[in-house]
């Protein structure tokens, strides 16, 4: 009941928290309404290729005979799940890492962190690229959500075991050791509920993240082109040379769309963030008074 | 001087461990298929016409050769690391006998030039803006700055990069959208040949610069209202420093640290974006290139700019951090 009460407020009190939401939620209504699609996603040639917006078909229709609405619906709930996928497996190990690394310090601490650097430092896509040139025919919608999610962990776990560290010094924690916890307890029961917040926030910037990745390799060609996904409408779009051919409303509209999901994501991470860290919300509240 | 090798010698550890870390994800990833990649390469060269067998066996040899296939799993990983030490990936299939390593080096310095100059711009102009924007809070102009910044912020590179090009190149084609300079380009007269690249870098530069500066902006704005409620600054407010001094030798001052750290964190990011934003405007650098090379199945060019990507990114990461206790001296005693 008392998170629900905080969403309220903040929908009624923060204007980027209500924006991104409204945003957030369109996206995933028209994600929601891929159930009740009259084609298949898959079907070519069900429609009139090449027809302009129109009543019949609101976003028109493609020059592979599909509807760009309903062809829309199915990207983007595939994109969007792709991003919730990398986020889930993400967090899970930068959570590990993060709260065993600011807890046990030492030379824990030391390995962990640099291996974290490391990954932080790594330019990501010639590897994406390059394994997807070994893979080929095999790279699916979720090996490559998996390896994402393998490479992306790492901004997040030195924020968490940033917060981790300064929760070790905390009487609860000196309690908890002297009455024989072992670290994993003590991580998961005492410190966990306390990084959760800033987990959550993260999570958005990470589905925003990954989304970007998402949509770049697949324009370029560089993912399983047979799933639809927001990037692989303007990589058919792009085979068919969409934009020479005046056919805009191809690439218009899966960029529009997924612009919005950008902004509304981003725009609930930082009114949630602003929300964690009262000093923010402090100086917000001077500035306006 | 004792600090200052303390902190050189951790620093090229960590540059070690990046190093390591980097060439053993390119070879696991490149010897984790479950295709074979030579029996691949092969059933696409005789895919037209007969071969016979023994060219077939021939080829077969060599490419395991080229895919660094040959030998037990131990002797791979070496003879792999030997290549990458050596800087030698062999010929590229794709432009035979050019070895891939020149091919690179031609690419280079256009993805170095539009790296340097955009992520420098990217980064002054940002923290700049961002700090006025924290120092002087009430100003419209920097608040609608604010506003736009963070509209364009979380939008990735590749899209910003395709609008820029849908705008200025079909709806007011006014700069040139394509390429790092024109074809007919005279080399010869080198105050041309500078202007002429120059005007084909704008929207690439322009593309990495939207994508870019909101981040900076927005960390610089935190940092310094945070700066600002500090009492150094308030006493000094009050002692009657001016404003403008206050700004740069006060807040700026201490704000910049973080953001040069930042900097280091995010320069694996911001080549990725340059990468894709070659692509899209055909920019000749090491993006294109990579492109190109996995259209065209050429594995040696693919994994050496794979590798020289993890080289040359970790190498810059190094030099921001050797040259951080410039900027902050207080990291030497840490």
């Amino acid at each position: 009941m008392n998170t629900l009460k905080v969403l309220r407020d903040l929908f009624y009190y923060n204007k980027e928290f209500a924006t991104g939401l409204l945003l957030v939620l369109i996206v995933v209504a028209v994600a929601a309404s891929s159930f009740f699609s009259p084609y298949p996603p898959l079907d070519v040639y069900v429609v009139p290729p090449d027809l302009p917006p129109s009543w019949q078909h609101p976003f028109g229709t493609t020059s592979r005979g599909q509807d760009v609405f309903w062809q829309l619906t199915f990207a983007i709930r595939n994109t969007l799940l792709f991003g919730i996928v990398v986020a889930v497996i993400s967090r899970v190990i930068s959570l590990c890492v993060g709260l065993v690394s600011g807890y046990r310090g030492g030379w824990v601490d030391r390995v962990l962190m640099s291996l974290n650097d490391t990954f932080v430092v790594i330019p990501l896509f010639p590897i994406l690229v390059l394994f997807y040139f070994i893979m080929r025919d095999q790279m699916t919608w979720g090996l490559l959500a998996l390896i994402v999610a393998l490479l992306g962990w790492a901004y997040d776990a030195r924020l968490i075991r940033s917060i981790a560290m300064s929760l070790r010094t905390r009487e609860f924690t000196r309690q908890a050791v002297f009455s024989g916890m072992g670290t994993g307890r003590i991580v998961w029961q005492e410190h966990l509920p306390f990084v959760l917040p800033i987990v959550f926030s993260t999570t958005l910037n990470n589905i925003n993240w990954s989304i970007g990745i998402e949509v770049t390799l697949s324009v370029l060609g560089f993912t399983d082109i047979n799933t639809p996904t927001i990037g692989g409408m303007i990589y058919w779009a792009n085979q068919h040379t969409a934009l020479v051919s005046g056919i805009w409303w191809w690439v218009a509209f899966p960029i529009a769309l997924v612009v919005l999901l950008f902004i509304g994501l981003f725009l609930l991470a930082i009114s949630m963030n602003e929300y964690i860290d009262p000093r923010s919300r402090l100086s917000r509240l001077g500035g306006q008074a | 001087m004792k600090p200052y090798l303390t902190y050189l010698s951790k620093r090229l550890l960590q540059f070690a461990v990046v190093v390591f870390v980097g060439i053993n994800i390119a070879y696991v990833v490149t010897h984790s298929t479950p295709i074979n990649p030579v029996e691949q390469t092969i059933s696409a060269a005789t895919a037209y016409g007969s071969t016979s067998p023994e060219a077939i066996e021939m080829m077969r040899r060599s490419l395991s050769e080229l895919y660094g296939l040959e030998g037990s799993p131990w002797q791979q990983y070496l003879s792999f690391w030997q290549r990458v030490l050596v800087g030698d990936f062999g010929p590229s299939l794709s432009a035979f006998p050019t070895p891939v390593s020149e091919l690179i080096l031609r690419a280079l310095p256009w993805t170095v030039g539009l790296l340097l100059v955009s992520t420098l711009l990217t980064w002054f102009l940002g923290n700049l803006l961002g700090g006025l924007a924290g120092y002087y809070r009430e100003n419209r102009v920097l608040r609608a700055f604010g506003v736009v910044t963070a509209g364009l912020h979380p939008v990735p590179y590749y899209v910003v990069a395709f609008v820029m090009l849908l705008a200025f190149g079909y709806l007011w084609p006014i700069l040139p959208i394509s390429g790092g300079a024109s074809m007919a380009a005279d080399r010869t007269d080198v105050v041309g040949f500078a202007l002429d690249v120059v005007i084909h870098s704008i929207l690439p530069v322009l593309s990495l610069m939207a994508a870019g500066i909101g981040g900076w902006f927005m960390g610089m704005r935190s940092l310094v209202s945070n700066i600002v409620t500090e009492d150094y600054v308030t006493y000094a407010e009050l002692a009657g420093v001016r404003r403008g001094k206050i700004l740069r030798h006060y807040v700026m001052r201490n704000a910049i640290g973080p953001q040069v750290t930042g900097l280091a964190l995010q320069l694996g990011a911001i080549f990725n974006g340059a990468i894709i934003t070659e692509q899209v405007f055909g920019y000749p650098g090491i993006g294109s290139l990579l492109i190109s090379a996995v259209h065209a199945g050429d594995y040696s060019l693919v994994l050496g700019i794979t590798t020289i990507s993890i080289l040359g990114v970790s190498t810059m990461v190094l030099l921001i951090d050797l040259l951080y206790p410039l900027i902050d001296p207080r990291v030497e005693a840490a």
